[in-house]
């Protein structure tokens, strides 16, 4: 049980270096505060495409492209690519990688699953199963308006707690080789349990999740032994303002208080006052982003140490929603450790 | 100004009518379908109950236009149907008064789907 430090975590034997990451974000996320991180903005929905799931699909395929150019990894030395998305049968992933021609492993961890494949990929390289792992995931707002909610010709009105799907692909190039003072480096995994307290609001996935990211949080601090204090950062994925403050409330409650050091990734990527987005943002590209666009940079510079990145999920179907099932959520957290010099 | 005044009582109307609908989406967990078919539903029952007709007496077009009215308009039908033909109009009527306002949705529906493209919301 070397690398196990306890139920939950690991931490990897040498880290695994993020060397590289890659962008493309919808024409909201550009008009938002990390509109200057992006690699790229689409301003058409549809990317020139005929339907919602061909544009995310084609979002897929150009960040995975973007992130070969930008991390000069050879195709044929990417041994995994750990992807998933939150079309149905993982449409997005599937279709957008199906050129790709390297072994592919299909997650589903809903707007999690930028935590989830890169835990996955981070243990693969670890555990010497692969040199390079790259670790994709997307979200459309109008494909997951349509599978989830309402199809937008209905024009229906939102509720103050539902929560705005990011557009947008994120994409991380994981590495077993890399330098220490100039890469970023993955140290542990801890992987969340599923977490259902009830909630059936599927307007209201904030609060479903929050449980789910309460429990990933006070399992890391347990396993680890580390306290909130550690971390420069400890980021949520999209748990949006109802979200965070629940778990907030509750991370008191467990003994650990996070408040000062801990934000949301959906209450970053957008401006709630300016945009009109309710409750923040959310889906797999929400956390992808900020962390691809905006964190990388922010641990690139050294101006973050110890970022405690944690994508959070709600495990709903469409149809466990229409027949009444509470959401089941999960919370994937990974320890992200820096030693570049701002 | 006395013309003015059915516009003015239809814009009171059907705007109580809408408020209350937008309390519900946001108080209650009611879903959009669910408040559409409660509203139909509930306009079919007071004009049953005759009390609807009152409401459309003073508002005019703000209570046939919103979702009550369609109810109203079914109702109305086959209490038509019903003094007219007996029992099978309870059948026929509701769709015999409002065919005209279900092929319009029908046709014009189609015709905007035909020259637009959905978009994302603002």
């Amino acid at each position: 049980m070397g690398k196990r430090l306890s139920s939950q975590t690991i931490k990897l034997d040498s880290p695994v270096y993020i060397i590289s990451t890659a962008s493309i974000a919808g024409s909201k996320e550009g008009e938002g505060p990390l509109s200057s991180f992006f690699d790229s903005v689409i301003q058409d929905p549809l990317f020139g495409e005929k339907s919602w799931e061909k544009a995310e699909t084609k979002m897929v395929r150009e960040a995975y492209s973007k992130l070969i150019s930008k991390s000069g990894i050879p195709v044929s030395n990417i041994n995994y690519i750990v992807a998933g998305d939150l079309l149905n049968q993982c449409t997005a992933s599937n279709f957008g990688l199906k050129d790709s021609d390297v072994p592919v492993l299909g997650v589903y961890g809903a707007c999690s699953t930028m935590g989830e494949s890169m835990s996955i990929g981070a243990m693969l390289i670890d555990g010497g199963f692969a040199e390079n792992v790259a670790c994709i995931t997307s979200s459309h707002f109008c494909s997951a308006e349509k599978q989830f909610r309402y199809p937008l010709e209905l024009g229906t009105q939102r509720t103050p707690n539902a929560q705005w799907t990011v557009t947008g692909a994120g994409a991380v190039m994981l590495s077993k080789a890399g330098d220490p003072t100039k890469d970023i480096m993955i140290t542990h995994v801890t992987t969340g349990k599923i977490i259902d307290k009830g909630i059936k609001d599927a307007n209201n996935m904030g609060a479903a999740m929050a449980p789910a990211a309460v429990d990933t949080l006070s399992a890391h601090f347990r396993d680890t032994g580390r306290q909130p204090d550690f971390y420069d950062l400890i980021l949520s994925g999209d748990l949006g303002y109802v979200g965070k403050n629940i778990c907030e409330e509750f991370m008191e409650k467990e003994g650990f208080d996070i408040k000062g050091k801990y934000n949301d990734c959906g209450l970053i990527i957008f401006d709630r006052d300016k945009q009109d987005v309710h409750a923040g943002g959310s889906g797999c590209a929400c956390s992808a982003l900020v962390f691809c666009a905006y964190m990388y940079k922010l641990l690139k510079e050294g101006q973050i140490k110890n970022l405690l990145f944690m994508p959070t999920g709600a495990l709903l179907s469409p149809t466990s929603s229409q027949q009444g099932e509470t959401i089941p959520s999960i919370a994937h957290a990974l320890s992200i450790a820096s030693n570049c010099i701002s | 100004m006395q013309q003015l005044f059915p516009y003015v009582r239809a814009f009171i109307t059907g705007g109580i009518i809408c408020a209350i609908a937008q309390i519900l989406i946001d108080r209650t967990k009611l879903t959009s379908a669910r408040i559409l078919v409660f509203y139909v539903t509930l306009g079919t029952i007071l004009t049953g109950l005759g009390i609807y007709q009152y409401v459309v007496d003073y508002g005019g077009a703000g209570a046939t236009v919103p979702l009550t009215g369609f109810g109203y308009s079914l109702a109305k039908g086959v209490i038509k149907e019903v003094d007219k033909h007996g029992f099978l109009g309870a059948f026929t009527g509701g769709i015999k008064a409002t065919s005209g306002g279900i092929s319009a949705a029908i046709f014009f529906g189609y015709l905007a789907s035909v020259i637009f493209k959905p978009k994302a919301k603002g």
